[in-house]
């Protein structure tokens, strides 16, 4: 591998609790990506969570002290680019709100956000990419995760990459842009109406006939997985990010292999 | 009405698995959103207006004391009596006592979503009168027995059988099965009750200052003969309703039916300007508004003052993924989905609702489609934070919070577990996933886990790449 460190711009990596955890595969397409799109990648050891279990839940505090973590280690990026729309919302969007009474930390929560993306917009809005030479064969239907919907206005863009992967074939779902009922805690505080959720999902999904589910966020995607797995659905998950990165060639997530169960 | 949104979490999965319910949820679910969605689509400005009713509101709440005096005036000018309620039971009180005085048997009710949060229909059946709802969907859950689900749908968990059910034994028979048959079958029992009505009450959507006018919207013009044919006019709203103009009402009009039930305009919009004047051919001799603060006046002073722009059309709740799944009588009081969740609290009291702040996923459709653009979501967390502040949110999750932020804030640890993490849960899963794990039956009762591949990838990189 071959480091290019005076070009392009320099981009910390936000590898997210769940990336890290249950899916590094997510995490290796996204340096591939923003690699062969020219950046500079590092991974800062430093990190751990953006803090939104403790914003939603209503611990501003702690929400605080994560949030102060997490500049502290990327403020001096370029650019924070994070695979997950959800965790990339908070910092952009809710971490100068956290501060607004803090004339201290808010300038470094307002310089965060503005250089912080989620990868997909930033491959596509900032980067400007609009080729792919992946190769996926199947019919992929996505999911719009909804921080990255209504938080972050994504929609277009992981389409339009997507619908340049060699053998992949697009399919809408209906209702493609209603929650899948993960909702962080959400889906364990209130499992029941998070099944039903999921199940109307699901449902959706299986009406395309498509093979693969693609989407921008590993909570509503492991969310769906596992149900898809529960009803014993043979049909794939798989984060874009893999997908564009020509590294969906092994088990989805929740380990459906190509054509075994 | 009671409150029983405590009873949420129960009241919720047994809605799950009301299987009629379930079926008339899901006809009106894609209903509404349907037909929002192709109105907002043929008005090109329609983004443009909901910023506009945005800031118009914004600016009637920073000056809502003079818009209310105004309104008064008005009001007392056209001949008009206006009355201020600080909660419930004064609204009650002073609307028993106009009934009492004209000796009132028979009120007639157009919907009034305030009526509901005042709990006026038990006060008035207490004192001895016959209270009759005139809105078919009022008067569907009033046969029934029960509270509305939904605030301008009010019988939406209703399946047509069970209408029928209801009509029949009201009614006498034979049953009745074509919708156009039931709706004419009240209408004909409806017809008789508004000639006999002392009072008629209606809601009012808007109060408008400038000509002390109140206005309402119907689609079955059982408004007009409510407030036309009794011999006194009650309206029952909220302080937050008044608008400076006629022109202004227009602006919330035009959003309204469109976000509410997907129609340019509701069928019937009805202006009332004081009791009948001498060469009016018809009209009640008295015209009351009765003007309900019932905490309205607190959130105006505090962080949830945007709740107060709110016009009532339901939107939020039709395109709530959470009430589409249980149905507006989970929720436990007058108000359900997103604008319920904040609204109940902050009425009722924090601790009467904890559920209902946090029962959401906070995936922001609601506030997408909200004409007034009221940050439901944000709102929400908010009231989870006051919650937190006061200790009301349960001790288990404060230590789960506590041990996280303690970890999360000490890198090495925090890594040091997931990797614990990743290895253990990799350990046990076969074939790529979890199907059983005791402490986590709330996911894998009704989902499989995903299972992680053994190394986090925090570590694999620090392989592949070294320490940075
Ligand atoms: S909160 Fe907004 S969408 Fe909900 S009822 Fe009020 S105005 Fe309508």
């Amino acid at each position: 591998m071959t480091e290019t460190p005076t070009r392009g711009p320099r981009v910390g990596l936000f590898a997210t609790c769940l990336m890290n955890v249950f899916r590094p595969n997510v995490g290796f397409s996204a340096v591939k990506l923003l690699e062969d799109a020219g950046c500079t990648v590092e991974v800062p050891a430093a990190q751990t969570c953006c803090g939104q279990p403790g914003y939603n839940s209503g611990d501003y505090d702690a929400a605080r002290a994560l949030a102060r973590q997490v500049i502290e280690t990327f403020e001096h990026y370029d650019y924070i680019v994070g695979p997950s729309g959800s965790c990339m919302a908070t910092i952009r969007h809710d971490y100068p709100v956290l501060f607004q009474d803090d004339p201290q930390w808010l300038p470094r929560a307002q310089a965060l956000s503005v250089k912080s993306w989620e990868l997909l917009s930033f491959l596509a809005d900032v980067l400007d990419a609009t080729q792919s030479d992946a190769h996926y064969d199947g019919t992929a239907t996505y999911h719009d995760s909804c921080s990255g919907l209504r938080g972050l206005g994504i929609k277009g863009q992981p389409r339009a990459l997507l619908g340049e992967v060699d053998g992949l074939k697009l399919k809408e779902m209906e209702d493609s842009e209603v929650c899948c009922g993960f909702g962080g805690t959400f889906c364990v505080k209130y499992p029941e109406i998070s099944e039903k959720m999921v199940d109307d999902k699901v449902r959706n999904i299986l009406a395309t006939g498509a093979d693969t589910v693609v989407g921008g966020d590993l909570g509503c995607l492991m969310n769906i997985a596992g149900r898809l797995k529960r009803i014993n659905a043979p049909v794939k998950v798989f984060h874009t990010a893999e997908v564009l990165a020509g590294l969906a060639d092994g088990p989805g997530l929740a380990g459906a292999v190509k054509g075994s169960d | 009405m009671e409150i029983r949104s405590k009873e949420f979490k129960e009241r919720s999965v047994f809605a799950i698995h009301d299987a009629s319910l379930q079926q008339a949820l899901g006809k009106a679910r894609g209903g509404f959103v349907g037909k929002r969605a192709q109105q907002a689509a043929e008005l090109p400005e329609f983004e443009q207006l909901r910023e506009e009713a945005k800031n118009t509101k914004n600016e009637i709440l920073a000056n809502l004391d003079h818009y209310l005096e105004r309104y008064e005036q008005a009001v007392v000018a056209a001949g008009g009596h206006v009355h201020w309620a600080r909660d419930a039971e004064e609204a009650r009180n002073i609307i028993l006592d106009i009934c009492k005085r004209v000796d009132a048997k028979t009120i007639t009710k157009g919907k009034s979503m305030v009526s509901e949060e005042i709990g006026l229909n038990e006060a008035l059946i207490e004192h001895g009168m016959e209270v009759v709802e005139t809105d078919l969907g009022e008067y569907i859950i009033q046969l029934a027995h029960e509270p509305p689900s939904h605030i301008i749908a009010p019988a939406v968990h209703k399946t047509k059988d069970q209408v029928s059910d209801l009509f029949e034994a009201a009614h006498g028979g034979p049953r009745k099965t074509e919708v156009a048959d039931l709706v004419n079958e009240a209408r004909q029992v409806l017809r008789d009750k508004y000639f006999r009505a002392d009072v008629g009450i209606t809601g009012g959507n808007f109060l408008v200052a400038e000509t002390g006018s109140s206005i309402i919207v119907t689609n079955e013009g059982n408004g007009d003969l409510t407030q036309t044919l009794a011999k006194v006019h009650i309206v029952t709203s909220g302080i937050e309703r008044v608008v400076p103009t006629l022109d202004d009402a227009t602006l919330f009009l035009r959003l309204l039916a469109r976000s509410a039930t997907g129609q340019e305009t509701e069928t019937y919009t009805t202006i009332s300007t004081g009791p009948r004047h001498a060469d009016d051919l018809d009209g009640p001799q008295e015209y009351h508004v009765v003007l309900v603060d019932n905490g309205r006046s607190k959130m105006l002073g505090g962080r949830f003052r945007d709740m107060l722009r709110c016009i009532r059309c339901g939107a939020c709740m039709n395109h709530c993924p959470v009430y589409g799944a249980v149905g507006g009588h989970a929720y436990g009081w007058v108000y359900p989905g997103p604008m319920g969740s904040v609204l109940t609290p902050l009425i009722k009291g924090l601790d009467a609702a904890y559920d209902l702040p946090n029962a959401c996923t906070l995936n922001g459709r609601c506030a997408s489609v909200c004409p007034v653009k009221i940050p439901l979501p944000d709102l929400l967390r908010e009231l989870r934070h006051m919650q937190h502040q006061q200790d009301i949110t349960p001790v288990m999750q404060k230590r789960a919070l506590n041990l996280w932020r303690f970890a999360a804030t000490r890198p090495k640890l925090y890594h040091a577990l997931e990797q614990v993490a990743a290895r253990v849960l990799s350990g046990i899963s076969r074939k790529g996933r979890i199907r059983r794990l005791p402490l986590a039956s709330a996911w894998t009762d009704s989902r499989d886990l995903p299972a992680p591949a053994g190394r986090t990838f925090l570590e694999l990189w620090q392989g592949k790449r070294g320490q940075k």
